[in-house]
């Protein structure tokens, strides 16, 4: 047993768009405008960036009102390793910044040279990024103010085009590494090799192996057991419509349930070299595999399942997993 | 209401946990856990386990974890995407309406395959806060150096928190944290994301914990000295930054209160702080005196399983008051950025 831990490189991304409402929208179309905007709570006081709730008492809002685009750092701390989707590429600081005109801080990059240019309480004004689409972003990020600055609030000019969603994809990267049984299982396809466990209180074999026996609630035998790469067709569907992430699949094709000789469940391929009217349930099958010098640890070697021309298997009981004792009672 | 007790408890902590997936190294805790109480999964009530796919990027792998359980015939379950923590509170309401005498809780984290002080920046506001990735680490520093600013702790004070947790660790082979430190070598550390230097951040870890609950005569039964919930709150402050007062958490005071943490005195508290920062927050919000010794375990500092750390929190008081260690003990769960979500519940021996 190989006991060299298998990873690979994960990435996981959503490329969500979500609406905005009128109090974030008109915020973000502010922000596009170069116009930064609160919302007044039932208190008189000035929440910035603007919700279209009070947090504190639940309370709708929805009377906008422009602040300064200059303001006061609350607090801080120094990003010396800033991260790709972070404001700046430079180390920078991260504070919290109330603007004028606003009671409440919100959070930004400031960019300055180092973290002895930092402290609470100092003056910042906003830095406008070029091109502006109404984002958070719009705001590169802030700089120490200027003496001379005045930092007027502006006004939002009549009739622009209001933002009424913002894309805010997400994208995180991970080192997958598949757990015992699965990497025994990579492993071995690299050889056109199929294994499967095993329930150590049943001796029911499952393929892909998981390390686990839903049955039993404990873990699978420590060695893994060698299945051929034949078995019958438990069940199967036939495509018609194409799949928009699998342009490598041509309906119509057959998705079936495969399930091998001497394993207690099935697991979802392809059929080939038949056409789909003629698969049935029950019928023999084999793995095709790729090309030998194109194997990979990856369960996609095996390309399909085609007919073995042997006579088809008389499925009894499709029910293989179970508790013994209930298999006994006929249930 | 029911009398209610944590009478088994199994965790694993590493800081990495990269030969085995997380079903293939959560089931060997279930049957720990099961095993110490002598019951099969087809005997509990209910099961309820916490966890997250983000941390992972594991798609369901809350799903296969079930598979552990071993659901055949079909169990009565549910999930919450949070720490263990909330689902022992559903595992107790569900036993308080009386329809079953045990229930069986786990939750996992396995935070090493991915970025987790990057991943946490996607529980912010999407709109205003996620899409600059601030991490983890810089949201905490900031609420840190407003403690400073204003003077509710010093740079002296995080540091003995942080030098007692690795004190405490020591003696805990579930920690990550363990080398002694004093209080002189962790002030003249740099600073990791100033104000907060490496000794006041968790130690990441991957893992899980198993809690068994069981009510009234069949907590007895199962249990030489089971650890009662005599009272059990949570809480939660506003999800929006600007609002809240970061130096202290409501949250957490008003579930002490309901909890009962105020009635008598506390022998013992784990807290689920996983900065020294925090640490200091919750003692003030629990009101907990000298008279408490706080976080024995080491803490949330010592070793910090996302989804995992305030079930343990509980195990760990529990398992003190199981062996007799202790006779009334606060164990706290939080969630979210600063301490946003608050649960606590406090345990007694009898």
């Amino acid at each position: 047993m190989a006991d060299e831990v298998l990873t690979a490189p994960l990435v996981l991304e959503y490329p969500f768009t979500r609406t905005t409402g009128p109090v974030i929208g008109a915020f973000l179309t502010g922000l596009r405008e170069g116009v930064v905007q609160g919302v007044k709570r039932s208190d008189g006081s000035v929440m910035c960036p603007p919700l279209e709730y009070d947090p504190i008492t639940s309370e709708s809002l929805s009377e906008l009102v422009p602040v300064s685009t200059l303001g006061s750092v609350q607090t801080w701390t120094w990003n010396g390793d800033p991260r790709p989707q972070q404001p700046f590429s430079q180390p920078f600081a991260w504070a919290m910044i109330t603007l004028d005109g606003a009671d409440t801080p919100m959070l930004h990059a400031v960019m300055v040279d180092g973290p002895h240019e930092m402290e609470t309480g100092m003056r910042v004004e906003v830095v406008w990024r070029k091109e502006r689409e109404g984002h958070i972003t719009d705001i590169a990020g802030f700089v120490p103010a200027v003496a001379s600055a005045l930092g007027e609030p502006g006004v939002v000019p009549a009739g622009v085009e209001e933002v009424r969603s913002v894309r805010t994809p997400i994208r995180m990267e991970y080192t997958y590494s598949p757990g015992r049984a699965l990497s025994q299982y990579l492993r071995a396809m690299k050889d056109k090799r199929i294994l499967g466990d095993q329930c150590p209180e049943t001796g029911q074999v499952f393929v892909p192996p998981r390390g686990v026996s839903s049955i039993a609630g404990r873990s699978t035998l420590p060695d893994l057991v060698e299945l051929p790469d034949t078995g019958y067709i438990e069940s199967f569907n036939i495509t018609r419509v194409p799949i928009k992430m699998r342009p490598d699949l041509t309906p119509p094709y057959v998705s079936a349930w495969i399930v091998l000789d001497g394993a207690s469940v099935g697991f979802m391929g392809l059929s080939m070299n038949i056409e789909p009217e003629d698969v049935r349930v029950g019928m023999r099958v084999r793995a095709v595999w790729r090309p030998d010098d194109e194997l990979e640890m990856s369960a996609q070697n095996i390309l399909g399942w085609e007919p073995t021309g042997e006579p088809d298997e008389v499925i009894e009981d499709y029910a293989r997993v179970g508790r013994p004792d209930e298999e006994a009672s006929g249930s | 209401m029911r009398d209610i007790a944590v009478v088994a408890f199994a965790q694993r902590q590493e800081s990495k946990i990269n030969t085995e997936s997380e079903v293939e190294f959560m089931v060997p805790l279930m049957n720990q856990a099961k095993d110490a109480v002598g019951l099969t999964q087809q005997e509990m009530g209910f099961t309820c386990s916490g966890s997250s796919d983000f941390l992972a990027g594991q798609a369901f792998s809350f799903v296969m974890t079930i598979d552990g359980t071993g659901p055949v015939p079909p169990i009565s379950e549910s999930h919450v995407e949070q720490d263990g923590a909330w689902a022992l509170y559903e595992a107790w309401v569900k036993l308080q309406c009386g329809e079953i005498d045990t229930a069986f809780v786990y939750s996992y984290g396995k935070s090493s395959p991915g970025s987790l002080r990057d991943v946490l920046a996607t529980q912010m506001d999407p709109y205003y806060v996620a899409p600059l990735w601030p991490d983890a680490f810089a949201i905490e520093a900031m609420a840190a150096r407003q403690l400073l600013d204003q003077g509710v702790v010093s740079e002296q004070q995080l540091a003995e928190i942080s030098s007692r947790s690795r004190e405490h660790a020591a003696s805990n082979p579930h920690a990550i944290r363990t080398t002694p430190k004093t209080v002189a070598d962790i002030l003249a550390e740099d600073y990791a994301m100033q104000p907060l230097r490496p000794s006041d951040l968790p130690a990441s870890s991957d893992g899980g914990a198993v809690i068994v609950l069981a009510a009234d005569d069949k907590a007895r039964e199962l249990c030489e000295r089971p650890a009662w919930i005599r009272g059990i709150d949570h809480r939660s402050d506003a999800h929006t930054l600007g609002v809240r007062d970061l130096t202290q958490s409501m949250s957490a005071r008003i579930a002490g209160e309901k909890a009962g943490v105020g009635d008598d005195k506390i022998d013992i508290a784990e807290l689920h702080a996983p900065f020294s920062t925090s640490e200091a927050v919750l003692t003030a919000a629990l009101g907990l005196g000298d008279d408490t010794v706080i976080n024995p375990s080491g803490g949330a500092q010592a070793a910090h399983t996302m989804m995992a750390s305030g079930l343990i929190r509980i195990g760990e008081a529990a398992q003190r008051i199981s062996r007799g260690d202790a006779d009334r003990a606060v164990a706290t769960a939080a969630s979210g950025p600063c301490l946003q979500q608050n649960l606590v519940a406090v345990l007694e021996g009898e």
